[in-house]
Formats: structure tokens, sequence, C-alpha cells
């Protein structure tokens, strides 16, 4: 296993992978070192985010990062999602990442908190 | 015997373990590995020579200048200048780049055209957008077409009167392809252009000559080219230097100084301003001794034979997709690929794994990777010290690739 379970799990069988109809907020932004794209569609409602998808041309660890993000994404309030930080998804994939592959974790982040920016969600 | 069977034991970092298996380092193309000579060279300067060059009346900085003067005429030598005046010091093919695309910079006018190549590394690059935004002159770009090729048709049909500088690799540090550098600058001086050529992957893998190819620019790296980080090299032809005012200012550039004006020092001092990377540059001398004891006719056949291979045992795997021409007689020393359902960090990070050390990712070439249709790729990319088993060694690893991840 190269990284960790949850990453290659979730490399190959991404939940979260794909566009949402009528999405409120899209966003999409590239790692300046590798080129990797990643872009999240949301969907709003009542202050929180009522569902999240994502795609992209990304590397295992980006995939799994994004995957994870909207699936914690979904159903926090606004403020929540946008405390959610590097640290909470390390956790969850469960493995060590070299520092020249952190910002294939963080770059999700970075677009999910473009996205609310975009739509004046975030203050 | 090849390169490889005299060369390897001078590579200190090759007795490294990475991951507890042997060093297999395909990264060359990025930057190489430096023989002993070289740090050596490096090492005696610093314990028995060091002072600044040119303006010490004291032994040690006479020697140092002696030494980096040295430097020079080894690199017109193995390069084939015609003159030491026509080769500056610079801190690596980049600045070199960006000091012809400024100094020419002052004569472009609103209108005027420069034309690069859609295979071009940023650093060959971005200098001449930032060229043309600042002087209102207009960028075109040839079209890679094929394997991995420039389109010349197209290319002559982008020069014109108004061209006033072509800019191109002479080896693709993602295609390897070898660029027909002799007919650009036929074409280009036909139309009244100058012509520079990025010869950073081209130098440390083939013999050059800068005449033969006639170029008025050539730059390139020595880190590439088994010598030291933070020196490189710009040659110029002396007609075209001489009519062009420095890049940059500072000492070392001048000959004598008032308030309000300066008189510019002669060639090729006049675009080398401030304290030069004396050390790498002694560095460098040592390096283009140790190739030329190699030979670089013996290095191309070597690396040539070492791509072949490579293409050969890549074709076998039907998960592999190769870029770049397929005729290894006009490839340098690099291959491009990927591994089909894998993104190429993870492909280098797990060959890191096995000690593996590949490049991985848009090489600085994000154009390029638009015309491919890809993010990235993965590179592997060889040097004097390179053997067909580190070539097997890979295609090995690609093949247990998908088990692991």
């Amino acid at each position: 296993m190269l990284y960790s379970s949850v990453i290659s799990e979730r490399f190959r069988h991404p939940r979260f992978f794909g566009d949402l109809d009528g999405a409120d907020a899209v966003f999409e932004d590239v790692n300046p070192l590798c080129g990797d794209r990643v872009r999240i569609q949301l969907k709003l409602a009542n202050g929180g985010i009522a569902d999240a998808r994502f795609k992209g041309d990304s590397c295992a660890i980006c995939m799994a990062s994004a995957d994870l993000l909207a699936e914690m994404a979904r159903g926090r309030a606004v403020d929540e999602a946008l405390a959610l930080g590097p640290d909470d998804l390390l956790t969850r994939l469960g493995a060590t990442i070299r520092p020249s592959r952190i910002t294939c974790v963080t770059l999700p982040l970075q677009v999910l908190k473009g996205a609310l920016a975009a739509v004046g969600a975030a203050r | 015997m090849t390169p490889a069977d005299r060369c390897r034991g001078d590579f200190p970092i090759l007795e490294r373990k990475i991951n507890g298996k042997p060093l297999v380092y395909l990264d060359s193309a990025a930057s190489s590995q430096k023989p002993r000579q070289v740090i050596d060279a490096v090492r005696r300067y610093y314990e028995t020579t060091h002072a600044n060059v040119h303006r010490s009346i004291h032994t040690l900085g006479e020697e140092a200048t002696a030494l980096l003067e040295a430097s020079r005429d080894k690199v017109r030598e193995f390069i084939g200048a015609a003159e030491r005046e026509e080769v500056i010091f610079t801190r690596g093919t980049t600045e070199a780049i960006n000091l012809v695309a400024q100094a020419i910079g002052r004569t472009i006018k609103p209108g005027d055209e420069v034309v690069v190549t859609e295979m071009e590394h940023h650093s060959n690059l971005i200098p001449w957008q930032m060229l043309c935004r600042d002087r209102g002159a207009v960028l075109k770009a040839v079209p890679v077409i094929g394997d991995g090729v420039l389109d010349l048709e197209a290319f002559s049909r982008l020069l014109s009167s108004r061209t006033r500088v072509v800019a191109v690799a002479h080896v693709s540090n993602v295609l390897g392809t070898i660029n027909p550098v002799g007919e650009i600058v036929k074409r280009s001086r036909a139309a009244g252009a100058l012509v520079l050529v990025d010869g950073a992957q081209a130098v440390p893998h083939m013999p050059v000559n800068v005449q033969r190819l006639g170029a008025d620019f050539y730059a390139f790296s020595g880190h590439k080219m088994l010598g030291p980080t933070g020196v490189g090299v710009l040659y110029g032809r002396r007609a075209v230097l001489e009519r062009l005012e420095p890049a940059w200012g500072g000492g070392e550039m001048i000959k004598e100084v008032w308030i309000d004006h300066a008189q510019w020092n002669d060639l090729p001092w006049r675009f080398e301003p401030g304290t030069p990377p004396i050390a790498p540059i002694v560095g460098l001398g040592a390096a283009v001794e140790y190739l030329s004891e190699v030979g670089m006719e013996a290095v191309g056949a070597h690396e040539q034979a070492l791509c072949r291979l490579t293409l050969e045992l890549l074709a076998k795997n039907d998960d592999v997709i190769i870029y770049g021409p397929r005729n290894p007689e006009i490839k340098g020393a690099v291959v491009a690929f990927n591994v089909r359902g894998l993104h190429p960090h993870d492909v280098a990070h797990l060959l890191d794994q096995e000690g593996i050390a590949v490049r991985a990712g848009h090489h600085c070439a994000m154009p390029l990777m638009r015309r491919l249709g890809v993010v990235g790729t993965v590179r592997a990319s060889f040097s004097v010290h390179t053997i067909p088993g580190e070539i097997e060694f890979l295609t090995k690893a690609l093949s247990n690739l998908n088990l692991m991840l």
C-alpha cells in the first residue's frame, strides 16, 4: 500500500465525483506545482451546504482529499465548512503525506473556499 | 566499454540507498549528479584559492581570476565558439535567456514579432511574453505536430520582415525531440531575425558546435551537465553582442564611471555585472574537462542506446503511453510517458519506493502539456553513468505499479 487504504479506496471509487445539476457555486483552481485541476460544485440551502460534487484531473492523494472534503462539507453550515483545515483531512486520509505532496491535500480546501467566496457565502 | 563503465565509480551519490534500495537516478534532465572531479575542483577552490576576481591585487585574487577565465576558455572550446569574448557566464539558462530578452528588448518596437515554439520550456517562453507585453510586440508559436516535431512549413509562414527574434529549444525537455536548428537558423536569418537556441538539454548530451549551428545566441546550464548549480552560459555572436546595450548594470561591466554616465566594459564582462558565481564557474570548467575526456560523441551514442532500449521496453507494456518521437536518432536523452489510470505524480511516488528517481508533472512546459492533452507526464532521463540494467529495473517496476496503489 503506497499511501493508505482510505486513499486507495477513494481514488478507485470516489463517492462524490461528478457534476451537480443546478449548482449554486462552482469554483476551479490549479496546483501550480503539478498542474492538477480540481473543480467543486455546491448546492447551498439555509446557510449550509446541501450537496457537493467534485471533478478533476489529479493524483490519488488529491482525488481522495477532494472526495473526503465533499463528503465532510455536505450538511455543514458554511461557517463550519470554512473552518475545515488540512488536519481534518489528514486525519481521515490516514496517511503520512510528504511535504512535497501536501498541496495535493490542500488544493480541494482552497477550491471549496473559493466556491463559497464566489457566491458571497464566505465572510 | 560504454561511458557508464568508466564513469559510474566517479559519482559518489550512486552509493546512496533510497528506501533501502540502490539509487536509480533517472532525472538528469532536471539536474545531473556530480562526479568526484567536479566536487573536488569546487572544494579545492574554496580550500586553497577563493577571493574575488578581476580587481584583487593579491595572489589569491589573481589565482581565482585565472581559474575563472580558464573555465571560459574550456567552455569556448567545448561549444566551438570562435572567441572567448563570446562566452558570457550567467546564473543559468533562464538568466541567459532573460539577459538576451532584456538587451534586445530595448530595440523592439510595437508591431515587431517574436517567434517561439509550442514545445518551449517556460524559461524560453515567459521572458519573450514579458518582452512582447512591455514593448507592444506580437508573440507567435510554431505548432508541434505528429509525434512531437515542429511544423516547419508553419514556421516559414510565421516568419516575416517583422520577425525580430526566433527562440527555440535545441532539444525538447519533454519530447526529447532534437529540433533542426541549422535549418531554423537559415530561414530566420533570411527573414532578418536573430535566433536564440535553448541548449539546456543538448549540451550535456551530444556534441554541440555553435558556429556550425549558426545561432546568434545559445544558452545552457552548468548543473545539467555534471557541473554545480548557479552557473550558466550565454554564447553570443560577437557581431551581435557588440551592438547590444548591457541588460543589467553594476560593478565589473564598466570601464569608467561618472555620476551621470559610464562607459561600458569590453566583451564579455559588459554582460557580467556583479561578482560572478566563481566556484560554480570553476566547477563547470571541471565538468567540461570531464565530459571532453569521456568524449561527447561517446556520450551521445551511449545515451541514444539507452533511449532506444527505454522505448523498446516501454512499448511492450500496454498500459504505458509514450510521448515524443519513437525514433531515437532524432531524440535526446529523455523519454516521457504515462501509465494508464495513474497520475504521473503517483507513478513517481511509487517508483521512489523502489529507489528510482524520475520527474513527473508539467516539466515547466504547460502549453505543450495542453497540446498533448495531459496534466503532466512521467519523464526518465539519462546521463553518462546510466546503465541498461537501470532501464530494465524501471520498466519492471512499472509493470507492477497497479498492485501497489
